[in-house]
């Protein structure tokens, strides 16, 4: 059963891999697909988790974010998650696994074990990071706006409430745009019992370090970060502000748009 | 006082160093407790934030004025309107026999009124150390810190892993066990009282490690917060607790 579980798992990493390097997909940035690397051909190598930098450099999001939030949220905050994940996998079964798979066990559906939180707050970090860019917010285009807006009504439908979502996650937490697709993304699997509302984007909120990818069949498109420390030094209890300027001056649709690609591909 | 007080919380915040140089009388009132700070709208009781025994400042150099300021006037205002938001809203659902809303409520209600209830606790956790905070306990409380940790020092060490240990937004807490008749520590989530890890736990002193206490002074740090906060604790108000509280399940 074991056997069985740890092949479904590599099979995902794998498709996941594969799908997300981009076959064909020229304009996806290398960083945007380099946290869902996994452990390819189902080789097991040593877990190599760094500490990845934004895409830019820790003052380019002034003066919404500040060098200041940024040099603590990703020096300290980001740092500690990698370097306590280190130090936690090593010479555990978890040693060798990819971060996707230590998220996916250590999540143990929802009894969770002590790897967990470091382990998914590394990969919502570098997932955050990518999710802003200087000079971003704005709408998005394409095939996303499109989806956006067939099933959210509008963009401004949407807006309100991924912001209410971020708004009212109770304590720490995280509050996504994710794809929900019926399929379940190993091999040619689909899910026995899709439900309705299955392909389609949805908006989600999460505690702490929870992400989608541990609810299966979710594919994160967007976050933001609403554990008090991303906003803090610059905002301080004003997390709806926040909020609002996340979207309206830093989200990176682009980002956005290649995942929702990216998706499309590995559950077509 | 309501209107004076409105009026101050929409005031912009001072920066840090003119409010240290004029700290605001924010003294102790006739209103003793959270849960009698009430006053009554339309036949519905509401909540008001209660006031601080000491200024803002007073507690530095363990915890700034200007956190201390933004936690009482901004974060705990907002529990505090919230909770009396839902409340409202339930009154309006159960009025009109709307039983899925007022189910709906119960998320908010724990949310915000445990906020009102955990940060009215802790305001009376602290006092500044030229007015005894951080002294140890005597008396019975003493005792049985010794009787159940081995020493202050032991419990200090215990709390202060425990919250440091705590991944999110959450408080730690020194509690009486009225049921087993012994203290214990514990840890809650987000705004959740102690008494939902158990109907017999009386809480004698509730530390919050919510980003927001520590952040502007502590970063990341909260290890060196729980260290120094304990200058500030207010072991008085926790053995008054602890004696009314044992006294009344020995009776
Ligand atoms: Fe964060
Ligand atoms: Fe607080």
């Amino acid at each position: 059963m074991n056997k069985h579980r740890t092949q479904n798992l590599s099979k995902l990493a794998l498709a996941l891999a594969l799908a997300l390097e981009g076959r064909g997909l020229g304009n996806v940035a290398p960083s945007t697909v380099s946290f869902f690397l996994a452990n390819k051909e189902g080789s097991k190598v040593n877990a190599k988790f760094e500490l990845k930098p934004p895409p830019y450099s820790l003052n380019a999001l002034e003066p919404i974010m500040s060098q200041r939030t940024l040099e603590y949220h990703w020096g300290k905050h980001h740092r500690s998650y990698v370097d306590n994940l280190k130090k936690q996998v090593v010479g555990t079964e978890l040693d060798g696994k990819s971060l996707e798979d230590i998220i996916i066990t250590s999540f143990n559906k929802g009894d969770i074990l002590p790897a967990f939180n470091n382990a998914a707050q590394v990969w919502n970090h570098d997932f955050f990071w990518e999710c802003m860019k200087p000079g971003g917010g704005g709408k998005p285009s394409g095939d996303l706006l499109a989806l956006i807006e067939r099933d959210f009504g509008s963009f401004e439908k949407f807006s309100d409430e991924f912001k209410a979502a971020a708004a009212t996650q109770f304590g720490s937490g995280w509050a996504w745009l994710a794809y929900k697709s019926s399929k379940l993304g190993v091999g040619n699997a689909v899910d026995p019992i899709p439900l309705e509302e299955d392909n389609k984007l949805v908006v989600l909120k999460s505690p702490n370090a929870v992400n989608p990818l541990v609810w299966g069949a979710f594919y994160p498109l967007l976050t933001i970060d609403v554990w008090e420390h991303a906003y803090y030094l610059d905002f301080q209890n004003r997390r709806p502000d926040y909020i609002s300027v996340f979207m309206d001056k830093l989200v990176s649709w682009d980002a956005a748009s290649s995942r929702l690609e990216q998706v499309k591909a590995l559950i077509a | 006082m309501a209107a004076a007080r409105a009026l101050f919380t929409r005031k912009t915040l001072p920066s840090s160093s003119s409010m240290l140089r004029n700290p605001k009388p924010f003294m102790a009132t006739a209103l003793t407790s959270a849960s009698t700070t009430t006053t009554h709208t339309r036949g519905l009781q509401t909540f008001t934030l209660p006031d601080l025994a000491y200024d803002y400042g007073a507690l530095e150099p363990a915890i700034s004025g200007e956190i201390m300021q933004l936690h009482h006037q901004k974060h705990h205002q907002t529990y505090v309107t919230n909770y009396n938001k839902a409340i409202e809203q339930l009154h309006n659902a159960l009025a009109k026999g709307d039983a899925s809303t007022a189910v709906k409520l119960q998320s908010a209600i724990k949310f915000n009124g445990g906020g009102h209830v955990n940060h009215s606790i802790f305001w009376k956790n602290l006092t500044p150390t030229r007015e005894g905070g951080g002294e140890p306990p005597h008396g019975s409380l003493g005792w049985a810190i010794d009787t159940h940790f081995g020493s202050l020092e032991a419990l200090i060490q215990k709390v202060n892993a425990e919250g440091a240990a705590l991944h999110g937004s959450g408080w730690v807490w020194l509690g009486l066990d009225k049921e087993l008749k012994r203290l214990v520590v514990e840890t809650t989530a987000n705004q959740d009282p102690l008494v939902t890890k158990g109907a017999s736990l009386v809480p004698l002193l509730g530390i919050d490690v919510w980003e927001h206490a520590y952040y502007l002074q502590y970063k990341n740090v909260r290890p060196d917060y729980l260290k120094n906060i304990w200058k500030v604790i207010n072991w008085k108000y926790a053995s008054e607790v602890y004696e009314a509280e044992s006294s009344e399940s020995t009776a």
